[in-house]
């Protein structure tokens, strides 16, 4: 595919002038880090600042009187359990029960909600909610994508750095709730959500302001000073999130992995009524996993990488779903699918690595807590 | 070392010129080696390094391995990825660096020296002939770019 077919966020061209290098996610030209590097990006976020391109995350909009009412039959968690300003993490589903997408929905008021999913599957996701929408739904959908620009502001100091720039009492405003104001004078969308464990707000503003917030953000945080915010890239952003054991759509989530598999039970509302995939999960529930997700931490020498086989007293038995180098904590974690049997905190595993079987053991998950 | 290339970077350049000692030879998988009489020096090259990014884990042989030209000696692993080394001479091995264990991080910032992978005893000393000259390899590293 050559470069001209990718798209490109609003950030494009600061991406490269901050000496991003540039790769293919999912059909984006995103940077997978810039000058400072990997391990540096990812602890700045943790123990100062870290800022984050998000702008190739999908929006769609369902506005009407039966907006609740309809996106409460697709997803997994209870929409009707949401008030104005609040927004929270579910899952369509299909089905199967199997994953379509996880999302946040925000609502924004009884008749307006915003579901935010990812780059990756917007054109898939918003394919599946239309053909399960009719006029019987007494909503409207909107795929408002290319609409939005978003960045995302991450770590201690992610507070003290927004707020310059706002009116909004930020420390108003709690954890996955969200506000309506503006930034730096621009209309925006202040979230205090975010995928790297840390604090920090997600800020969804009009495209062509994107590089207005973002160099903004960029001087307030101090960039280019010792300590200051750093521009991470989509490298860090993976580190960050396994270490807090956040979950990435086709890595522990897919298609054919329902939310009991990933953990994802308490997002799960089988008595909230009828969606798609609750007979199947009922059905699942009452039987019991063959597959659960866990965390683990490598106890001899390696890195485990995705989809490297597991063993345990050697019958293979599970695959990795996510492994990688914990630049914070200093070890080697990972994500993994094993039998239920075998995801007590101090299982002792084998993961194949390029045909070394090194020792491993099952911990408890997030792997990284921030302190309050 | 392979893998270097399978990024779809786009042209970066550094802001100094990658490093390449006059006085070592190279191989086009970016490796550097070090010639003394029949022992044979190797590591990667500043140009691998800079590609590869933060250097978490390598993987090494043990003493006494013996390999052959072209054939993988071992692994260097960043955050994200997993490059194959190359020996571009045969032999067997007769020390390896095992500071790399607590210090991969070595290998990014004195790739020449304190970044040394291996020590091996060469099977055909003559093999070292056809090994670029710095020269050689820097006009590598520009026509590939």
């Amino acid at each position: 595919m050559s470069e001209t077919e990718l798209k490109r966020t609003p950030l494009n061209a600061a991406h490269r002038a901050l000496g991003g290098k540039m790769v293919d996610f999912g059909g984006w030209d995103m940077p997978v880090q810039y000058k400072a590097g990997v391990i540096e990006e990812h602890l700045r976020c943790r123990n100062r600042a870290g800022l984050f391109d998000v702008s190739h995350m999908g929006e769609i909009w369902v506005t009407g009187k039966g907006a609740i009412a309809f996106v409460n039959r697709i997803v997994t968690n209870d929409v009707t359990k949401l008030v104005d300003g609040q927004a929270h993490y579910s899952a369509l589903t299909n089905e199967h029960g199997g994953i379509v997408d996880d999302l946040l929905v925000y609502r924004f008021g009884e008749e307006k909600l915003l579901l935010v999913v990812n780059a990756g599957t917007t054109d898939k996701d918003f394919a599946w909610i239309s053909t399960h929408h009719s006029d019987a739904d007494d909503c409207t959908i909107e795929n408002a994508s290319s609409k939005f620009c978003q960045i995302a502001v991450q770590g201690p100091e992610a507070l003290k750095i927004v707020q310059q720039v706002t009116e909004t009492q930020l420390d108003a405003i709690s954890y996955y709730h969200f506000s309506e104001g503006r930034v730096d004078g621009v209309a925006a969308i202040i979230s205090r959500t975010g995928y790297t464990g840390e604090d920090g707000f997600e800020v969804y503003a009009a495209p062509e302001f994107a590089e207005r917030l973002w160099a903004k953000f960029l001087e307030l945080g101090g960039y280019g000073t010792e300590n200051g915010i750093l521009p991470c890239g989509l490298a860090a952003r993976n580190t960050l999130r396994l270490e807090s054991a956040m979950s990435l759509y086709g890595h522990e989530l897919g298609d054919d992995i329902t939310p009991y598999e990933a953990n994802l039970g308490w997002i799960t509302k089988l008595a909230k009524g009828d969606f798609i995939g609750r007979q199947a999960l009922a059905e699942q529930k009452e039987a019991g996993v063959s597959r659960k997700l866990a965390g683990f931490e490598m106890i001899e020498p390696g890195i485990a990488r995705d989809g490297f086989d597991i063993y345990v007293d050697d019958e293979k038995c599970g695959v990795v779903t996510s492994g990688s180098p914990a630049p914070f904590l200093k070890k080697n974690i990972g994500l993994a699918f094993l039998p239920p049997a075998f995801t007590t905190v101090g299982q002792e595993i084998r993961i194949d690595i390029r045909g070394r079987r090194a020792a491993a053991v099952v911990v408890q998950t997030p792997f990284y807590k921030r302190h309050k | 070392m392979r893998g270097v290339h399978d990024l779809t970077l786009s042209p970066f350049s550094f802001e100094t010129m990658s490093n390449i000692p006059e006085n070592l030879r190279y191989s086009k998988d970016h490796e550097w080696i070090a010639v003394d009489g029949d022992v044979a020096t190797i590591g990667i090259t500043d140009y691998a390094q800079h590609s590869l990014g933060d250097v978490v884990y390598v993987d090494l042989p043990r003493v006494g391995d013996k390999f052959d030209t072209h054939e993988s000696f071992g692994s260097v692993e960043s955050v994200k990825a997993v490059s194959e080394i190359f020996t571009p001479l045969g032999g067997e091995i007769t020390e390896v660096n095992d500071g790399l264990n607590d210090a991969p991080e070595s290998v990014n910032g004195e790739p020449y020296t304190s970044g040394w992978m291996i020590k091996m005893k060469m099977a055909n000393s003559g093999e070292a002939d056809a090994l670029l000259s710095a020269a050689e390899y820097e006009e590598y590293l520009e026509a590939s770019e």
